[in-house]
């Protein structure tokens, strides 16, 4: 396999694992939206209320910058990282 | 100021500036204690802020393509987080957003993790990918990943239809908060918000249009924390709102259990006026079905990876890493905002119905809250009203009605802040449209000038004259924007929902497959883009024309049926079309690399 068959190999096992993890915070826990709500969640507020409010958002947040560390470690190591700061 | 090292100066300019704008605020307070009337802060506050947004957009004019289209991609990755955040917020999510959630609780709460959790997939799917290619504009891609004038001008139309109907609600907004501040009618208000959004994106285009959206972003995001934090002070529920709020909106749950929801008859219905609504669901507690709930935040998702305006914001930085990194800024930056609008939501709820606060008006008796201050003004401006319909003199839970926007425009005044809040609350709202509509009209006007003009009708044409087409097309959509918007037809949310389907439906599979499928052809483009575009616009008129629609699709989430017929023949006519010649195989190959030369274009 071609260096940067690999690459996008390793490329597109992340995407599924980001993929994953968005879907269980956007779509999987709202599938039990009502029974969840029943239960206290983080500052004392409803736990599926928390999770519309602030929960799923800052989930996301992180996510973001966690795959965005993890693709440029995946560049490095095949030598596909541009040169440079931003 | 803007020429020479400006980028190396950012944090110092947008420092200074938001200690000016702090400054500002102090000033009118002062102004305020010594007699200015709340008209003439009104009209400071949007006249100074838009002022200095068309003094930066004056600044950032420019004569270079690359400037006009993409701002030189050089902005920072924090500065173009802020950009995009003003951009994306708008009116709507400003003015209506914590009274969507004040009134419909769990079933809109969906569109929060919608407009939000959509970021992952333009993080993951799209926006690296697209900054590689080095397009001007989502057409671009399109058209030179696919080859043909088909395909790129069919990516046009529907960029068009999104982000007309988009771009209407927003200039709509600026006209509605325009008249209300300046007190002129709302017709001419439409003209005077459409001029100021185009002085800001005229010259510089692109280049003007991030740099007065990051003076947006500030403004904005001071007008919204701002009361929220001072409401929840004032009020006793917690310094720190986001983390404090749980006795209250528990002791909301008491008063609803307590008070009942009452339905109202039809005919009492019929004498509320109309866009007023009274509290008839639950604050915190699960309203929605699980399908209700998931479809809805799953077409905003899709729908916000499709938007051209949002995608071509991050053409705009100086590396794909950057581009990647950029996206978690932007949702950062939203995030600020989307967190505090149930805040003030519950905020301003108990303000309301809590019998036991001072600002409370349940169970007190009709004739005392028609005598209030605060009623009078907003009832007067057609946001409350109250009616016995009962007839035991005293106020119930179904017996008051508000306007949305109330809750955004109306609790400052109501909590008792001072009124140099409400006209920075005018301003932040003003700067949400504002940023927003600039967006979509640059984005609508440099496709049609790209890549209709250019790429198809006139390829030899220079840049100057690329130019004036390209400033000619942006004051047109903007005028028609404008006119359409003085007809007020939609509600400002409805069409802002609507923007997103058509997006899905049109350009969500078209873009995503064009980086992971290499198989994805012309053909198979071209039918995903034109039938998604037209199913989806089709279940819309058939449902709006009381078609009872199938699987729980409304007319909020038909782009999970446009997207759906996008998706499907867009993978069959492929398969049953040739492949791909292998310089466009090659061409997918180097976009799936970071490094080295971008596909078109000299960086």
């Amino acid at each position: 396999m071609s260096k940067q068959e690999q690459h996008w190999e390793k490329t597109r096992g992340l995407l599924f694992m980001t993929l994953a993890i968005w879907f269980v915070f956007s779509i999987g826990i709202f599938l039990f939206g009502a029974e969840m709500n029943e239960v206290g969640g983080p500052f004392g507020y409803p736990l599926t209320y928390w999770f519309t409010c602030q929960g799923s958002l800052g989930i996301f947040v992180i996510l973001i910058f966690w795959f965005a560390n993890r693709q440029e470690k995946i560049d490095e190591e095949f030598g596909f990282s541009e040169r440079g700061d931003d | 100021m803007i020429k020479g090292n400006f980028i190396d100066n950012l944090p110092k300019v947008y420092g200074i500036y938001t200690g000016g704008f702090l400054a500002f605020i102090i000033i009118m307070a002062i102004g305020e204690q010594m007699g200015m009337t709340s008209k003439a802060i009104g009209i400071c506050f949007v006249a100074f802020t838009v002022a200095i947004y068309a003094i930066i957009g004056y600044l950032s004019r420019t004569a270079q393509a690359d400037a006009y289209y993409v701002a030189g991609r050089q902005v920072p990755t924090v500065f173009n987080g802020m950009a995009t955040a003003a951009d994306w917020m708008s009116g709507a999510s400003f003015v209506a957003m914590a009274g969507g959630i004040y009134f419909k609780g769990y079933g809109y709460m969906a569109l929060l993790v919608g407009w939000t959790g959509g970021y992952v997939l333009v993080a993951s799917l799209l926006a690296p990918y697209l900054r590689k290619f080095g397009c001007y504009t989502v057409p671009d891609f399109i058209g030179t990943r696919y080859g043909g004038n088909l395909s790129r001008f069919l990516a046009v139309v529907v960029l068009t239809v999104a982000s007309f109907t988009y771009v209407t609600a927003q200039i709509n907004a600026t006209g509605t908060i325009a008249s209300v501040a300046l007190d002129i009618p709302f017709q001419y208000a439409v003209y005077v918000g459409l001029i100021s959004i185009l002085l800001c994106s005229m010259l510089g285009g692109m280049r003007g249009v991030t740099w007065t959206q990051v003076a947006q972003y500030i403004v904005l995001i001071i007008a919204y924390l701002l009361p929220v934090f001072w409401i929840s002070n004032k009020m006793g529920a917690g310094f720190f709102p986001h983390f404090m709020l749980a006795d209250e909106v528990a002791r909301i749950g008491e008063l609803e259990q307590q008070f009942g929801f009452v339905a109202n008859s039809k005919e009492n219905l019929a004498m509320v006026p109309k866009g007023l609504a009274g509290i008839t669901k639950a604050h915190s507690a699960v309203n929605a079905s699980p399908w209700q709930f998931i479809s809805l935040a799953l077409a905003m998702m899709m729908g916000t990876a499709s938007l051209p305006h949002v995608m071509m914001r991050y053409f705009t930085t100086p590396s794909v890493k950057a581009a990647r990194k950029s996206v978690g800024w932007s949702l950062f930056f939203i995030f600020l905002l989307y967190s505090s609008a149930p805040m003030l939501a519950t905020l301003s709820k108990l303000s309301l119905i809590d019998p036991s606060l001072p600002t409370g008006i349940i169970g007190k008796s009709i004739a005392e809250v028609q005598s209030i201050d605060w009623y009078q003004n907003w009832n007067q401006a057609n946001l409350m009203f109250v009616n016995d319909f009962n007839g035991n003199g005293t106020l119930e839970l179904n017996e008051f009605f508000m306007g949305g926007k109330a809750v955004v425009l109306a609790t400052p005044e109501i909590a008792g802040l001072p009124y140099v809040i409400s006209g920075l609350v005018a301003a932040g709202g003003m700067a949400a449209a504002m940023s927003t509509a600039d967006g979509l009209i640059l984005a609508i006007a440099n496709a049609i000038s790209h890549d209709v003009y250019y790429k198809i009708i006139d390829p030899k044409a220079e840049t100057a004259k690329r130019l004036v087409v390209a400033r000619v097309l942006l004051v047109v959509i903007g005028f028609a924007g404008a006119t359409i918007a003085a007809l007020e037809i939609q509600g400002i949310l409805g069409s802002v929902i609507w923007a997103f389907d058509f997006a899905m439906s049109g350009l969500f599979f078209p873009l995503v497959l064009g980086v992971w499928w290499k198989r994805a052809n012309k053909e198979g483009a071209c039918a995903g883009m034109a039938l998604g575009l037209l199913s989806g616009l089709g279940y819309l008129i058939w449902v709006r024309n009381g078609g009872s629609g199938f699987l729980g699709i409304t007319q909020l989430t038909f782009g999970i049926f446009g997207s759906a017929v996008s998706l499907v023949s867009m993978v069959v006519v492929s398969l049953m079309t040739s492949a791909p010649n292998a310089a466009t195989q090659k061409m997918v190959d180097d976009v799936r690399v970071p490094a080295g030369k971008s596909i078109i274009g000299r960086n």
